[in-house]
């Protein structure tokens, strides 16, 4: 029993980034735009909250609250980038998201050096991050589905021409959409650094961002969905650690467990034709059409 | 307001000078990253270039970083003629590497079929690699970037089982590699650098082929008309999955041959991921999208990029920068070029 | 029952010389013209009259380059739909604009709507309006379950919802049954007593007869008429909008087939919708060496499964078809090859690469056949002078073979179609069987002839041709005899020189079908089917 509910609380450990990652993502693309740049705005946030939150390493010159902020604010500025190039420049969102991606990597990697090996004191509790991506998941299900704001921002990903005619600026908002899920990326980002390995290091991001992508497509672009899916990726990661070494299975299976993982879930959904349930104007950019 | 008035038929010379403009201002951009990690960008750039076009030795290491991409990139073109957003080069690579590798470690077979065996199953071993991916989205509408790319992560993760495991070397103690591959196993280079010139070879030939390919076979109009618009293909006949199917064998293949180069050419054995590929597959992504779908274009946006990786190499070196210095160039040149794409086939108006 | 305004009161809209243009063209050159309250008024024209671009300019959808808009009688500016609306202008577009995923509610709450649960909202005053006007749409139904009529009425309680005073209906009647179409007027005299004003977009001659006051009349962007309905006729109308006189006669002789083969035989054809529906229920077709047998129908009855079965790009779940006798092949290219062209609905997207040169969309049936290669080597040569005689015999407007075709006009576009699909490179005497899915959709009134005559020469030659059209008056025009889909079974054919447009009507609409499925008569018959007491009593203007 204890062992079941050890379980669960590594699980949800694990599941958080990925929750609150898969539900920007879900966010903007319910506005119509893939951003498959998660894992560099990931790196992004990860590395902006450490650097604000470490200070200069001397107790009290960094603040975890503005570590936040600042891991949301990078996020959310990469995820601007992204914007401009594939809603106002029109450039392809899946190129795009893959080079904010090698940028977002790239950079922290640059920038983050001279804070590798330094670890983090007064590390955050995990319980407000993942009982807050648990609220914020509920929420997002209730503003989606039942309030005007919602209603438009999916109506923008659908149909963005309908929405356009009635006088909804639908640049605007996706714009809105894709920097909240950079974001909320971001966040995720600064949850590795902060609280989940109170540190940075390069790569820590460890694929988890492209995880939180094909999350979006396991749960359907639900929400409340995105619940179960991280919690079942987070079991999984939890497996990889408690098996590693103790079967005969080699510890690199486990390790590429959860990309294997991604292709099946992947295939499951093509198979069950849940491709059907993505916004129908997925990856398009919006122009109007004069003529 | 800014306002995109198309252009029908945009002319040669937009093209050029526009992509020109994006490359150039990719450096800007970079460099003012570097100023930001506290790298001075002109003493960058001067190292950069001292370290890679100054010389012969600056050269080979160009030519060796520009080989893999050479083949990967050629390969690329044609996923992207065929609209298949292949990202999984990387991982195809590696499964080159590994099937090379267990064709000169553990097959008897004798020294002059050898090297020509590990070509052939480095090939195979890639190309079914991007088929997996190819079958996904053909059978059951899987998008292939990411499976491609997932599988790069599972390809990474079989190499250091099998290095790590079974293909352990006997002689290597703490180390993860396998064992040398024997003499006959190694490929030949041009003198004084660590090209294998049999792989640089293969490149050029694959270039020429696959341009001729492209526009005077009959394979290679129904790619071009399978990519441009599957419906039409559907209409005169022409069988989408196959096409992808084929293509898949193609560049994943390519990607292969690289791999097999650079275990045969370089290291002489199977050793960790990151020491075989430093982000070849995505790399090669800048250089056919640089090349717009012409295998030949890649005879030049190959070496180009080579510059970059070799250079890169230099500022881990002399400036101590971190490895992840080309992802930022990768990162900003993509980014860059694909922005200016609609400035290739827009004249931009402001107001109104 | 004349219009209730008086002479006194400005006009609800008016538009003074507004002039609109587009790089190339003037769309709308000097166009006036006004709306009065409670009246109907028909903006007639051809494709590309500009009648789009005039709606557009009233909707806020384009600003013009020149002229005054005013809503009664003040000058207002109309910079988007948004603001048209408040304005009190409202549109119901040709192509609907509806989420289809959500639900009928949420879809006219989008823009409007409460803070939280938008949609519920707004139900209440949709069922209310929707009983008022006799609409018949439930606020709960998903927008993608809806028929095309239901999608329309949807687009009209959203203006209503909005109250405007002015509806701009475009081209309402294209994607309606003559029934649904006398619903639509109903609903429309319905708003006309209410004192709204209607626009109505139309180029069908006996609709704008049936149901408007006035009509103007645009030709190649200018006004070149301006009348009370009453009085005028077809004859008139027609005049006024192709500048010419123009004959209603039929086009063809039917020439005497009993004597000709069976090309084309079809029994008992079952297939599936991409739904996974039941798209084909059993048709059994025969043409004979040189007919032009006419297919009508509402869309979605399984036109475009039947003519895709045909060409073997759609799944057969039973039934054969044979061509001169001898079973016809599964595979679409083995199925050319044997002698079955194929028009498809869709030139840009299915019937050619838009991206490659001219050259390279003539030989998309043939690249892999000499002479445009050799064993899997193509020959760019003949590829260019196969493609030069093509656009010769055909008079295909391009700057050259190697232009790319995206960059060419509709009709040019339909001309690459048929010269690779009619051009007879093999010389085997050409095709034998041509299918023509809306060959003419969309296209000016000259490449329109220069279609129907290339398709008359071929059923003068021996062909033969399925022809599926939406516009009846072509298909009145073209064929022997008539055939129509419902509800995926193919009922008649009836003879084409005595149909009426209201006898085949009334069978797209099912009025034909009995209920074990087969169609009431087997061959060509007399169709000489009077609208019954369905016929809805809206037809003020046509006694006039």
């Amino acid at each position: 029993m204890d062992e079941l509910l050890n379980a669960l609380l590594r699980a949800l450990a694990f599941g958080t980034p990925l929750l609150l990652a898969s539900l920007g993502a879900v966010i903007n693309e319910r506005a119509g735009v893939v951003n498959l740049g998660v894992e560099g705005m990931m790196a992004l946030g990860a590395l902006a909250g450490f650097a604000v939150a470490y200070g200069d390493g001397s107790p009290g010159s960094g603040s975890i609250a503005l570590g936040i902020v600042a891991a949301m604010a990078a996020g959310g500025l990469a995820a601007l980038l992204h914007a401009f190039i594939t809603i106002t420049l029109r450039a392809n969102q899946f190129v795009s998201g893959l080079s904010l991606t090698l940028l977002g990597l790239g950079v922290a990697g640059l920038l983050g050096k001279k804070y590798e090996g330094f670890p983090l004191f007064g590390q955050p509790n995990q319980w407000p991050f993942t009982i807050g991506a648990i609220v914020l998941a509920l929420l997002l299900a209730f503003w989606l589905t039942s309030t005007r704001a919602g209603l438009t921002l999916r109506s923008v990903g659908e149909n963005p021409a309908a929405a356009d005619v009635l006088g909804l600026n639908v640049n605007l908002i996706r714009y809105g959409a894709v920097a909240f899920g950079g974001a909320l990326a971001g966040l995720a980002g600064a949850y590795l650094s902060l609280v989940y390995r109170p540190s940075w290091t390069d790569g820590m991001t460890a694929g988890l961002g492209w995880i939180a992508v094909a999350l979006v497509i396991f749960v359907g672009w639900n929400p409340l969905r995105a619940i179960f899916g991280s919690v079942f990726f987070g079991l999984l990661y939890y497996l990889q650690f408690r098996l590693q070494g103790k079967t005969f299975i080699p510890t690199e299976f486990f390790a590429a467990m959860p990309y294997l993982l991604v292709i099946v879930v992947l295939a499951f959904a093509g198979l069950r034709g849940q491709q059907g349930a993505a916004p129908e104007a997925l990856g398009r950019p919006y122009t109007r059409g004069e003529r | 307001m800014i306002r995109f008035v198309p252009i029908a038929d945009p002319p040669r010379g937009r093209v050029i000078w526009v992509t020109l403009a994006a490359l150039v201002f990719a450096l800007v951009v970079a460099g003012l990253i570097f100023l930001a990690a506290g790298t001075n960008p002109f003493e960058a750039y001067s190292a950069m270039l001292q370290g890679t076009v100054s010389d012969w030795s600056g050269w080979s290491e160009v030519l060796r970083r520009g080989t893999p991409l050479l083949l990967i990139g050629i390969g690329l073109t044609l996923a992207f003629r065929a609209q298949f957003f292949n990202i999984g080069a990387e991982g195809q690579l590696l499964l080159g590497a590994i099937a090379a590798g267990g064709i000169a470690l553990f097959t008897p077979l004798p020294p002059l079929v050898m090297l020509p065996a590990m070509f052939v199953g480095g090939a195979l071993a890639g190309g079914l690699w991007a088929l997996i991916a190819a079958f996904l989205k053909t059978r059951l509408r899987v998008n292939e970037i990411l499976t491609t790319l997932m599988l790069n992560y599972v390809a990474t993760y079989l190499l250091i089982y099998l290095i790590n495991g079974p293909w352990k070397g006997k002689n290597v103690r703490g180390f993860i590699y396998s064992d040398d591959f024997p003499d006959f196993a190694q490929l030949p280079t041009l003198p004084g650098t660590q090209v294998g010139w049999p792989t640089l070879l293969l490149g050029v030939l694959l270039a020429v082929g696959l341009q001729w390919f492209l526009g005077r076979s009959t394979g290679g109009y129904e790619l071009r008309v399978a990519g441009e618009n599957p419906e039409a293909a559907r209409y005169a006949g022409i069988s989408v999955s196959s096409v992808l199917f084929k293509m898949a064998m193609v560049t994943g293949g390519a990607a292969g041959l690289a791999g097999v180069g650079e275990v045969a050419g370089i290291h002489h054995k199977l050793l960790e991921p990151s020491q075989i590929s430093s982000g070849y597959g995505f790399t090669a992504v800048i250089v056919a999208w640089l090349a717009r779908g012409n295998p030949l274009l890649c005879l030049i946006t190959a070496p180009l990029m080579g510059i970059i990786l070799a250079g890169g190499d230099v500022l881990k070196i002399n400036l101590n920068l971190p490895f992840r210095i080309t992802d930022v160039f990768s990162g900003v040149i993509l980014m860059s070029l694909i922005a200016s794409e609609i400035f290739v086939k827009n004249r931009v108006k402001w107001g109104k | 029952m004349t219009s209730a305004h008086t002479a006194t009161a400005p006009p609800v809209l008016e538009l003074r010389a507004v002039t609109k243009r587009f790089p190339g063209v003037i769309a709308n050159d000097k166009v006036s013209l006004h709306l009065n309250a409670g009246e109907v008024l028909a903006l007639l024209g051809e494709n590309g009259a500009g009648k789009s671009t005039v709606i557009s300019v009233m909707y806020g959808l384009y600003r013009p380059d020149e002229g005054e808009t005013l809503v009664d009688g003040r000058a207002v500016t109309i910079g988007s739909p948004a603001q048209a609306l408040k304005l009190g202008i409202g549109l119901v577009p040709q192509h609907p604009m509806l989420v289809a995923r959500h639900s009928v509610a949420e879809n006219l709450a989008l823009g409007g709507g409460s803070a939280f649960f938008p949609g519920r909202s707004v139900a209440g005053r949709i069922r209310e309006l929707s009983e008022k006007y006799g609409l018949g749409v439930d606020p709960g139904a998903r927008v993608s379950q809806l028929s095309p009529g239901e999608k329309q009425r949807v687009e009209i309680l959203r203006s209503l919802l909005r109250g405007v005073r002015v509806l701009i209906l475009d081209e309402p009647t294209s994607v309606l049954t003559p029934q649904e179409v006398g619903g639509l007027f109903q609903v429309m005299n319905e708003l006309r007593k209410d004192g709204r004003s209607l626009v109505f977009i139309s180029h069908k001659l006996g609709e704008v007869l049936e149901i408007t006051d006035r009509v103007t009349v645009l030709r190649k962007g200018k006004v070149t008429g301006n009348a009370p309905t009453r009085g005028a006729t077809r004859e008139t109308l027609a005049e006024m909008m192709v500048g010419r006189s123009v004959s209603f006669e039929r086009k063809r002789q039917t020439p005497d087939l009993k004597a000709a083969p069976v090309r084309l035989a079809a029994h008992d054809l079952q297939a599936l919708s991409s739904r996974g529906l039941p798209a084909l229920r059993g048709v059994n077709l025969e043409l004979r060496a040189g007919e032009i047998v006419g297919v009508a129908g509402v869309a979605g009855n399984g036109q475009s499964e039947l003519v895709e079965v045909l060409a073997g790009l759609h799944d057969l779940q039973g039934g054969q078809i044979t061509l001169d006798g001898v079973a016809l092949g599964r595979n679409a290219r083995t199925i050319f090859e044997s002698g079955v062209a194929h028009i498809p609905e869709d030139r840009i997207h299915m019937g050619t690469v838009p991206s490659m040169s001219v050259a390279e969309n003539l030989a998309l049936r043939d690249y892999a056949k000499p002479p445009l290669s050799r064993g899997g080597v193509r020959d760019l040569g003949a590829l260019d002078s196969h493609a030069r005689q093509m656009v010769n015999t055909f008079d295909i407007s391009t700057p050259g073979v190697g232009t790319a075709s995206r960059l060419l006009s509709g009709g040019n576009i339909q001309k690459i179609i048929l010269a690779r699909e009619l051009g007879d490179l093999s010389g085997q005497g050409g095709a034998k069987v041509i299918l023509a899915v809306h060959p003419t959709y969309g296209l000016d009134i000259g490449a329109t002839e220069q279609v129907h005559r290339t398709l008359m020469d071929a059923a003068g030659r021996g062909a033969c041709v399925l022809l599926v059209s939406e516009d009846l008056d072509e298909l009145l025009a073209l064929s022997d005899s008539i055939a129509v889909m419902y509800h995926g079974e193919l009922l008649g054919p009836y003879d084409a020189a005595t149909a009426t447009r209201e006898g085949i009507g009334l069978i797209m609409a099912g009025g034909a079908a009995s209920t074990d499925g087969t169609p009431h008569g087997a061959g060509p018959g007399d169709l000489s089917v009077q609208a019954g007491p369905d016929e809805p009593n809206h037809t003020r203007g046509l006694k006039a």
